[in-house]
């Protein structure tokens, strides 16, 4: 696992070892070891899911491991929190971003450590130092400004000032570039270069694999929740490192079923979704599903793909267009009216939108038919434990007693149950949105096989994935959708992978900056 | 509240075994009431002692019903201690003084029209709690401690603060008979204990067997999975608070019954007796879980321990602390539990990986 140009330790500040961390039902990293050394950019790569982000927390002392330990200087620490990291010089730029949009950027950066002077505060003092701060770092942002005023990659800059600022040794680093403009990444890479000169350890997680080609030292990756290697930057290249991402044997698509496709299932009509920022979360996509046809749409994060299935589900009041199931316009605008006429759909995040934790598996499964299931108000025990059971073995959801709570299971199982509860309301068409997602390869597998029994029943599916093989490998038509627009529509033949990244970054700059801006400076 | 599917495995046998004794906690509690002052107090399981404590129990008990939907969706109803008050004081004034028309006649209503137009008028603040919460998103415990206030100052004004005496009703308006309500027996058994039987079976049974229970649950859990399984979560929520409002009327009418007179202050910190009882019943204020009958146990539990302590002759200063106490040692154990539970099935899906 580890190779030996890794295996020099002389400069390693920080080792993980044998780390495992569970959550209630799934297993999020598994036996992971992880080295962070000084001086450089150590990236962390892994897809959605494989479980980049809880390792990183646990560095920074927000998540504690089941199992392992972690060494700081050879010592084994346990952090306690966030703030007992911080104490031993380990910072985190959070994904999601930690900041006080009520407060100015001055007041942000010295939070919890304020300045004091006679028993209040020094804002001048703040402002000055976060004035030099803003300096160094070249970002052009009022100290005084209230940080809900800046624009997001401000805020992203922000945010990394505020590690800096406290002169953290470990800068972790969750996907910083994924809300900046390319000048702005540029900023950062030149403050990223300016901290690892001054032996600052950076752990660096990115989804972007040229910038992390261009910017780190080292790389590990992960998959499921396992690291699959660890190298040094300059030995690997881009086919390495997608074939540690992937794994070549991992992936159990199942094959194709040979059956005809009906009319169309679901066929939508110009949908578009305002976003509050100004211009369209989803713009003007317009795209059918046929009986019995899986149909994929790939794109990067932020392309519009879960905003799109929501507003077909009528999950958006502001969002417009037309939608027909089986050539009959759909008029109903809730949610409920719209699983009456055949929609279903499978959230992407299924803790907080799929699933009510504390129900039973059995309450779950049932949740969007009760009315179906119920003669007039009452919902005879008999027929509902007969549904519940036929669900659960149709799904082979591994469940000792459907009355366990839902949250005893696994990711896998879980994923079932939301299917589950989709298929029970006997869905036209069922909208996936990453159906994959925080789940393990053999749980992946039964997924995948669902969804082409449900095609093969002559189910209309639209599922929504960030996982190349996974859109290549699963879809009789591959739909591609880059900044809230469609931008390729591909049959089975003709999708190929070139073809599909091309069209998911049509309207993106470069993830780089030009290289002519380096040689004019 | 879990599915009625049976359990096959020896393993769930057993989990739902010690499951099982800890949801009767609170009934090991009450047993524990009911023998300590059994002992304690003299003539404390006399029949009509029972029955007298019953009574005392209901009116909590009622209101504990409501607050129990209403908690389980996530929510507060502050405001039912006042619509007993104000639906006290409307029927008081509609047996007394009837309706005046302002033509030289006054409208007077039988005896059951006024139940109607109590019950109504209960559901009514209901509902305006619930249009508050749904559609104009003030928090649930802003809007109903607004119509607390509201709805108490409501029944002050009806009567200018007086208290309406002597409710038996004159015989030429038809308005005689409210004492049964109150006072009145069928089978032996005082008719309010009759009436929170009804309510509270329909209540349990509306929680288990039906989709609006089951919804009532999934929102509480989940609002946003609840939202997207196509659950309509504002108009179960309007429902619970307007049920609540129902279950405060009922209150009103039983109190003002039994005294056959209104006073403007009935009812005032019934609320927070309400959510005890449902709290010690293992209702989650958090939302999601809770069951009717542990509730009733619940309202048993405080209503006996109130009683007992006062055939005791303990201060009423104490039986406040007490009553406290039991509160939160109530949830401090449910806490303890939970974790535990948690704890131990963390440990098993460690070892699993």
């Amino acid at each position: 696992m580890t190779d030996a140009a890794a295996r020099d330790d002389s400069d390693v500040v920080l080792r993980l070892e044998g780390v495992t961390k569970v959550y209630s039902g799934t297993v999020a990293v598994k036996q992971a070891d992880f080295a962070v050394r000084r001086g450089a950019v150590n990236v962390l790569v892994g897809e959605n899911g494989a479980g980049k982000s809880t390792l990183v927390k646990m560095i920074a002392g927000v998540e504690r491991p089941t199992a392992g330990r972690i060494l700081l200087d050879g010592e084994p620490v346990a952090f306690a929190d966030t703030r007992d990291a911080m104490a031993h010089g380990i910072g985190m730029v959070f994904q999601e971003l930690n900041l006080f949009g009520n407060l100015t950027v001055a007041e942000n950066i010295f939070v919890n450590r304020e300045i004091m002077r006679h028993g209040h505060i020094d804002h001048a003092e703040q402002e000055r130092q976060t004035e030099a701060l803003m300096e160094r770092l070249q970002t052009g942002v009022n100290p005084r400004a209230t940080v809900d005023d800046l624009m997001i990659g401000q805020q992203q800059l922000v945010e990394i000032a505020k590690t800096v600022a406290r002169n953290a040794r470990i800068l972790i680093m969750d996907e910083p570039t994924s809300a900046l403009s390319a000048p702005e990444v540029e900023i950062l890479f030149r403050v990223i270069t300016d901290l690892k000169a001054k032996g600052v350890a950076i752990v660096y997680i990115s989804h972007r694999l040229e910038e992390m080609m261009r910017i780190g030292d080292y790389i590990t990756v992960l998959r499921d929740g396992r690291v699959t290697g660890a190298r040094r930057m300059a030995e690997v290249d881009l086919h390495w490192i997608v074939h540690q991402m992937i794994g070549s044997d991992a992936k159990d698509f199942s094959t194709p079923g040979v059956h005809g496709f009906g009319g169309e299932a679901l066929r939508a009509e110009d949908i578009c979704l305002p976003r509050i920022s100004g211009g369209y979360a989803v713009d003007h996509v317009s795209l059918a599903v046929r009986a019995g046809e899986i149909v994929g749409v790939y794109g990067l994060m932020g392309a519009g793909r879960s905003e799109f299935l929501e507003c077909v589900m009528g999950r958006h009041p502001l969002a417009s267009g037309r939608i027909f199931v089986d050539d009959k316009p759909v008029r109903e605008r809730d949610v409920g009216g719209r699983i009456a006429r055949g929609l279903a759909l499978i959230p992407e995040d299924r803790q907080r939108d799929g699933l009510v934790p504390i129900l039973s598996v059995a309450e779950n499964l049932t949740m969007a038919s009760l009315s179906k299931l119920a003669n007039f108000f009452h919902i005879p025990a008999r027929r509902e434990a007969d549904a519940v059971q036929r669900e659960v073995h149709d799904l082979s959801i591994k469940v000792a007693d459907p009355a366990l709570p839902v949250s005893s299971l696994s990711g896998g199982n879980q994923q079932k149950v939301v299917i589950g509860k989709a298929l029970m309301t006997a869905p036209k068409v069922l909208l996936m949105d990453e159906p994959s997602r925080g789940i393990d390869i053999g749980a992946k597998g039964d997924v995948f096989r669902i969804m082409r029994s449900l095609a093969a029943q002559g189910i209309g599916i639209l599922f929504v994935t960030s996982d190349l093989d996974e859109v290549i490998a699963l879809s009789d038509r591959v739909a591609v959708m880059s900044h809230g627009r469609l931008t390729a529509l591909f049959d089975r033949a003709e999708a190929t992978e070139a073809k599909i990244v091309a069209a998911s970054s049509i309207g993106h700059g470069p993830a780089v900056a030009p290289q002519r801006k380096e040689l004019s400076a | 509240m879990s599915a009625a599917v049976e359990s096959r495995a020896s393993s769930s046998v057993r989990s739902s075994l010690t499951l099982n004794l800890l949801r009767l906690r609170t009934f090991i509690a009450l047993l524990a009431v009911v023998i300590y002052f059994s002992f304690a107090a003299p003539n404390f399981l006399t029949a009509a002692n029972i029955v007298l404590m019953s009574k005392h129990v209901a009116q909590n008990a009622f209101l504990a019903i409501g607050m129990t939907f209403v908690i389980i969706t996530g929510g507060i109803d502050l405001s039912v201690g006042s619509i007993v008050g104000l639906c006290a004081m409307v029927a008081g004034g509609l047996i007394l003084h009837g309706v005046d028309l302002h033509n030289g006649y006054t409208l007077f209503f039988s005896i059951p029209e006024i139940m109607v137009v109590i019950l109504v008028l209960g559901v009514l603040v209901g509902l305006i709690n619930g249009l508050l919460i749904t559609r104009l998103n003030v928090a649930p415990f802003i809007a109903t401690l607004g119509s607390l206030y509201i709805a108490r100052g409501a029944a002050l004004l009806v009567s200018d603060g007086a208290t309406f005496p002597n409710l038996e009703g004159n015989a030429a308006f038809g308005t005689t008979g409210y004492a049964f309500l109150g006072a009145g027996t069928i089978f032996h058994l005082p008719v309010s204990i009759w009436l929170l039987i009804i309510v509270a079976l329909a209540a349990a049974y509306l929680a288990r067997w039906t989709p609006l229970g089951r919804h009532i649950f999934a929102v509480g859990g989940n609002e946003r999975a609840a939202a997207l399984s196509g659950i309509r979560v504002n108009r179960v929520k309007l429902f619970v608070y307007m049920f609540s409002g129902f279950c405060a009327a009922i209150v009103g009418l039983i109190i003002s019954s039994e005294l056959l007179a209104a006073h403007p202050a009935t009812g005032t910190t019934f609320e927070l007796n309400a959510i005890a009882a449902a709290v010690l019943g293992g209702t989650s204020m958090s939302g999601g879980r809770g069951t009717i009958g542990g509730t009733i146990i619940g309202a048993f539990v405080i209503g006996i321990l109130s009683d007992g302590l006062v055939m005791m002759g303990v201060s009423s200063f104490w039986q406040m602390v007490i009553k406290g106490v039991v509160i939160i040692a109530a949830v401090v154990v449910d806490q303890a539990q939970r974790k535990l539970q948690q704890r131990v099935a963390l440990q098993q899906m460690a070892q699993l990986a």
